[in-house]
């Protein structure tokens, strides 16, 4: 290395050790020490610890509940990702087209995402409420029967999904008319020209593929986020009923903070980490394939 | 036939007038230039054309027909953007293909993966690559067809632009500037390649661009445009020799036409009502000595560019900056600064002016 090549590399260092420094404090070195833990019965009930090798994961495999809780956390991902992602996509393509009210209707989907979901949770309670919810009297109203939004084991868990896609459309939105924004005008122009007379042709031929960046962007915070689902079913759900809303986040918070049992929460823990992480990765992936393509 | 002929077209934005009555007609196999400075309306008019902007008053004809309805895709013209406005993740034969596509396919044969298999399809697809490949051929395009526009230079681009708009052999041609993002020297060898594909295809061509020298080259006539205005519309000489005006006048040519108050000079066959003249750096020459009728002037610079010189003189009687005269290297005196000469008009080509700017005819 020449000598500037090396004094500007040492600078590099140099600034960029704060932001190292707080990632390693706050991230990097608590994320081993949770690794660390995943292999000992360390416990806040417990004077003593010891090292128990691999008998936390072997004891998570044979875990009827961990699986149910994958299984519940995987499917509400997916209604969470499509509903979300999708939502957001439609609401965004509705309000760039508007003139007067878009700025309202930007402020009006985006609330939610900047709302407590301590605070918002007793309202959606209130609302799916059995016998006083104004939802379901709109629903006796109609002549249907009622519904058990969260009490019922086939659709507490699409409405706790329900409830996640309401706090992040909003925010999708706001990222997909980013993405919307930065597509050039002369592309509908040469669109127009070319023949793609309806909105469907238009959409297929310029602003889908123009979107695909921010779709994949969407799809992996929107995934990251709907993985780490916890305060909704704490709030209102508790893992019930009869385990249907039963989800990993949860199931670690009941090992380590219920269970008192902080070495196999951190095993748990720690294999939904890298469950989280082959996500990203694989999607990131995808998209840096794509785009060389 | 006329084949494109615009009548009374008014824009606006908002308040702002865009667009001021511009009225014109383009024959048969005609390549006419729209030229004005940016933000003289220029490209709005192009997009009128096209149909990509509605106009507020005044109509557009082509091929006789009233196309003020139609839309864009129904009124068989291609254009050239700026931009080239190429599909990014479309390949080049795709981008080509394009308009094909839209035109003879249905909705359903369009699908991705289930339209090729449709009935028709199949023979659908092998015309169009027949066409691309017709393209390709005559731009040069062979070797690229699997590439993406991300991939190709911007003058490789600029060509898959103008295929993709030729494919389909519209009648009309609009260009928005389509060679202002090339360097200088590809410019030059892509504005040829336009002239030659114009005549190739006998279709109208209408060419948007701020460059007064790709006008006069490529155009067979040239409409001058200022604040939304039509000056006037002619030929490359027309417009050089005839002007219409001071702002015409000051458009064409470099360098500039000189403008000189008239009264500072009285001429004795100056026209009646002209307040100021014009004439081209070449329209004139250079003496030495005192000539008959010659304007005595100091030299203040001589600009060396090889083939001529151009020379900047103060005229003693109008002391006005920049007169310029361009004489030719070879068998023209060399000038130094400081001396005196005398410029010589010739009668014949001075440009008169009245107040208004408007041009007096001799």
């Amino acid at each position: 290395m020449t000598r500037p090549a090396r004094m500007e590399a040492q600078i590099a260092w140099a600034l960029a050790l704060p932001a190292g420094l707080l990632l390693s404090v706050f991230v990097l070195v608590p994320s081993l020490i949770v690794a660390a833990m995943s292999f000992t019965d360390y416990s806040l009930a417990a004077p003593a610890l010891h090292v128990v090798g691999l008998d936390n994961y072997a004891e998570m495999l044979a875990d009827p509940l961990v699986w149910n809780a994958l299984r519940n956390t995987l499917v509400y991902a997916l209604v969470m990702v499509l509903g979300a992602s999708g939502l957001g996509l439609g609401v965004a393509l509705l309000v760039a087209r508007m003139h007067r009210l878009g700025g309202f209707y930007r402020l009006a989907y985006f609330l939610p995402a900047a709302s407590t979901m301590m605070a918002m949770a007793t309202v959606w309670e209130y609302l799916l409420h059995p016998s006083v919810g104004p939802v379901n009297q709109l629903i006796a109203l109609l002549g249907a029967g009622k519904v058990a939004f969260l009490s019922g084991t086939g659709s507490a868990l699409l409405t706790l999904a329900g409830i996640g896609i309401w706090q992040s459309t909003g925010f999708n939105m706001v990222l997909f008319l980013a993405g919307l924004s930065a597509i050039p005008r002369d592309l509908y122009h040469a669109a127009a020209v070319d023949g793609a007379d309806t909105a469907w042709d238009r959409f297929c031929l310029v602003t889908w593929p123009m979107l695909t960046p921010t779709t994949l962007f969407v799809v992996v915070v929107t995934s990251i986020q709907a993985l780490r689902v916890f305060d909704t079913v704490a709030l209102l759900t508790q893992g019930g009923p009869a385990r249907s809303t039963n989800v990993m986040m949860y199931r670690i918070y009941l090992q380590a903070f219920q269970n008192l049992r902080m070495g196999y929460a951190a095993s748990l823990t720690v294999t939904f980490l890298g469950l989280v992480a082959a996500l990203a990765v694989a999607q990131t992936a995808l998209a840096g394939r794509r785009r060389a393509a | 036939m006329t084949s494109l002929r615009l009548d009374g077209i008014v824009k606006r934005y908002d308040r702002a007038l865009v667009l001021d009555h511009v009225s014109f007609e383009v024959e048969a196999g005609g390549f006419l230039a729209l030229l004005g400075p940016s933000g003289c309306g220029k490209s709005t008019l192009l997009r009128i054309i096209a149909g990509l902007e509605p106009q507020d008053s005044g109509s557009v004809a082509i091929r006789g027909t009233v196309v003020d309805a139609l839309r864009p895709a129904e009124r068989d013209v291609a254009m050239v953007f700026q931009s080239y406005a190429l599909y990014p993740h479309l390949s080049v034969r795709d981008n080509i293909a394009l308009p094909l596509r839209m035109r003879r396919m249905t909705a359903a044969q369009r699908l991705p993966w289930v339209g090729r298999w449709l009935p028709g399809s199949r023979k659908l697809i092998k015309s169009f690559d027949a066409e691309v490949a017709r393209m390709a051929e005559l731009l040069g395009l062979g070797e690229l067809l699997r590439r993406r526009p991300g991939q190709l230079s911007g003058g490789q681009r600029q060509r898959v632009a103008l295929a993709r708009a030729m494919v389909r052999n519209p009648a009309l041609f609009l260009m928005d500037e389509p060679l202002s993002n090339l360097d200088a020297k590809l410019r030059v060898s892509a504005r040829n390649e336009i002239i030659a594909l114009h005549r190739k295809m006998g279709a109208i061509f209408v060419y948007v661009t701020h460059d007064q020298a790709e006008a006069m080259t490529m155009a067979d006539r040239i409409a001058v445009m200022s604040q939304g205005r039509l000056l006037q519309v002619g030929t490359p000489r027309d417009i050089y020799e005839r002007p219409a005006n001071l702002e015409v006048a000051g458009f064409v040519g470099s360098p500039p036409v000189n403008i000189v108050p008239a009264a500072a000079l009285a001429l004795p066959y100056a026209p009646a009502g002209a307040v100021t003249l014009g004439f081209r750096p070449e329209a004139v020459r250079l003496a030495t000595a005192e000539t008959q009728g010659g304007l005595p002037c100091h030299i203040q610079r001589a600009e060396y560019l090889g083939g001529e010189v151009h020379v900047h003189v103060r005229l003693t009687a109008a002391p006005v900056q920049g007169v310029v005269v361009r004489i030719d290297a070879a068998t023209g005196p060399s000038w130094a600064e400081g001396q005196t000469a005398w410029l010589q008009l010739d009668p014949a080509v001075v440009l008169w002016f009245d107040g208004a700017g408007t041009r007096l005819a001799p």
